[in-house]
């Protein structure tokens, strides 16, 4: 690694450490980010000539709040009321952090459900995982200037309504931590469905949403959602290399070469799996990383135990009711007792124009032999698919079906 | 502390029935009770209906008066809590109560300025 790389990589890994410690002195978001940022402006100069201190992480916290305090002094010397408060505190944040969860506080901030939703994604993103405002805009496929506005709002609402920086007592965590563990999914899935296309920094914001999740699983070992979240996206995250093809072409599931999942993340993954459900507290996660869970130790699609994935969608279905939980169970459910039964639940479910819905009924007709109908399906699910990958799939798929003879399965990967 | 406006918006012209004002009428003296037991009521009052409002305009250099409301719309600020709290959940939690008792939609904003700091009683 070249120092200005060493340098970057720490950024990545230290900035949301650094502004989180940091704005237990200035409790002004912007100015935590401000100090941190002139630190590592500092630190890139000197670490590219003299190499990396020992701890960087500590030596970016440490120069960051000498300078916040510094500026502090200058504002109080000229009078500044809350600089001479600031100073007056600086006492009590000088303590170490006993319970390392001040990431953990500011994670809650940014996920704060009075923030509009988009803003929580942005903000989590920018001030925790240290991305820059341009990667973010580029991820979410909106203009700089736009983005920027966006942070910079979420930002002046959460200063001028005082939004408190503290983890939410045990009465409220429950609701908070479901806007806090939705949003991390939500970064997941936005990189999930860019990981087939080109850009880099739409697939980073997978690594992102599983780093953010070890955080929370550390910090609150107690809640077994939490858990249920990061196995799932460890899970999923193992067929990263298997789910694309050819030219960034999808490979469902079923077709996926096994021997290319990741070994690693499937075993963390089921370990986690198991931890959290032994607790006896089911939640949407835990029953999403628990079918996840059943085919990463199934040999094959067809050596999979489908009759337990369909239990757990039904357990699900209890606890998050909706057709798009419905429409999964129906891919189990063709499964063990077939097309046919499966077609008829997918049928009622009316969720005409979502791309999975006329995949899976174009998949389900065509093992139906109904071909024409089937063709028809895919044709719709091509034109109204998210992603240039899905896209490749289904269009692969449209192109067996017009030409004769052909024998595939189909599952989301 | 920090003070929060806490305002009621309310459909124009809809007077709900005596025995259903009735109870959300107490419920709202509760919650006035308990807020000033907590000692976080500053000021609260209720609004008489948005179609007797007047609106002035300086337009350069005439004052004009003009039938209200200003805002145009069906829905209208129909009373306010003025509370004091640390910080923004402890004016939601007094606003959440506020939504459940009324079942009107309330929003909640943060004064500027610190109580006691310039402008203020």
């Amino acid at each position: 690694m070249n120092p200005s790389d060493a340098v970057t990589a720490v950024f990545r890994e230290e900035y949301g450490r650094a502004v989180s410690v940091v704005l237990r002195t200035t409790q002004d978001l912007g100015l935590a980010e401000e100090a941190v940022q002139e630190a590592f402006a500092v630190a890139a100069e000197r670490w590219t000539s003299e190499g990396l201190p020992e701890h960087p992480g500590a030596w970016i916290i440490t120069a960051a709040r000498r300078r916040a305090v510094d500026r502090f002094r200058r504002e109080a010397a000229r009078g500044g009321k809350e600089a001479e408060a600031a100073l007056l505190r600086q006492s009590d944040s000088e303590a170490p952090d006993a319970f390392g969860d001040d990431r953990l506080k500011l994670l809650f901030v940014c996920c704060h459900p009075a923030l509009a939703a988009q803003a929580r994604i942005a903000l989590a993103l920018k001030v925790l995982g240290g991305l820059t405002t341009t990667q973010i805009a580029s991820a979410f496929l909106v203009s700089e200037a736009t983005m920027a506005q966006r942070i910079s709002r979420a930002k002046s609402k959460i200063r001028d309504s005082r939004i408190p920086y503290r983890v939410p007592s045990s009465g409220e965590l429950p609701e908070r931590l479901a806007a806090v563990l939705a949003v991390v999914y939500l970064i997941y899935n936005e990189g999930y469905s860019a990981d087939l296309g080109t850009q880099a920094d739409r697939a980073g914001l997978c690594m992102e949403a599983v780093r953010l999740a070890r955080i929370i699983s550390k910090l609150l070992p107690d809640e077994p959602e939490s858990d249920g979240l990061l196995a799932l996206m460890l899970l999923s995250e193992s067929r990263h290399r298997a789910r694309s093809g050819p030219g960034g072409s999808l490979v469902p599931l079923a077709e996926q070469d096994r021997s290319k999942w990741d070994e690693a993340l499937i075993s963390e993954g089921l370990a986690l799996v198991q931890r959290c459900l032994r607790r006896g507290q089911l939640g949407p996660y835990q029953l999403q990383a628990a079918i996840q869970a059943v085919h990463s130790v199934a040999p094959s699609a067809a050596a999979t135990d489908w009759r337990r994935i369909v239990r757990l969608y039904d357990a699900l279905a209890t606890l998050t009711p909706g057709p798009v939980v419905e429409l999964n169970r129906a891919v189990a459910l063709a499964e063990v007792e077939g097309p046919a039964a499966a077609l008829s639940v997918v049928d009622g479910l009316g969720l005409t124009g979502y791309h999975a819905f006329h995949a899976v009924r174009g998949d389900l007709l065509r093992r139906l032999g109904r071909r024409d109908e089937a063709t028809e399906e895919y044709a719709e699910a091509v034109l109204v698919a998210p992603s240039p990958g899905e896209r490749a799939f289904l269009q692969s798929r449209l192109g067996d079906l017009r030409s004769p003879r052909s024998e595939h399965g189909n599952e989301r990967s | 502390m920090t003070q929060y406006l806490i305002a009621m918006y309310q459909p124009d012209g809809v007077v709900p029935p005596p025995e259903v004002l009735g109870p959300i009428m107490e419920k709202l003296e509760a919650f006035n009770a308990d807020l000033r037991a907590a000692d976080a009521l500053v000021f609260s009052n209720g609004l008489t209906d948005a179609a007797s409002a007047t609106v002035i305009r300086h337009n350069g250099h005439d004052v004009m008066v003009t039938d209200g409301p200003y805002a145009e719309g069906k829905e209208h600020l129909g009373g306010f809590e003025i509370v004091e709290a640390p910080d923004l959940d402890g004016a939601l939690t007094w606003a959440r109560r506020l939504a459940e008792t009324t079942g009107l939609p309330i929003e909640v904003r943060a004064f500027a300025e610190a109580p006691g700091a310039a402008g203020q009683a």
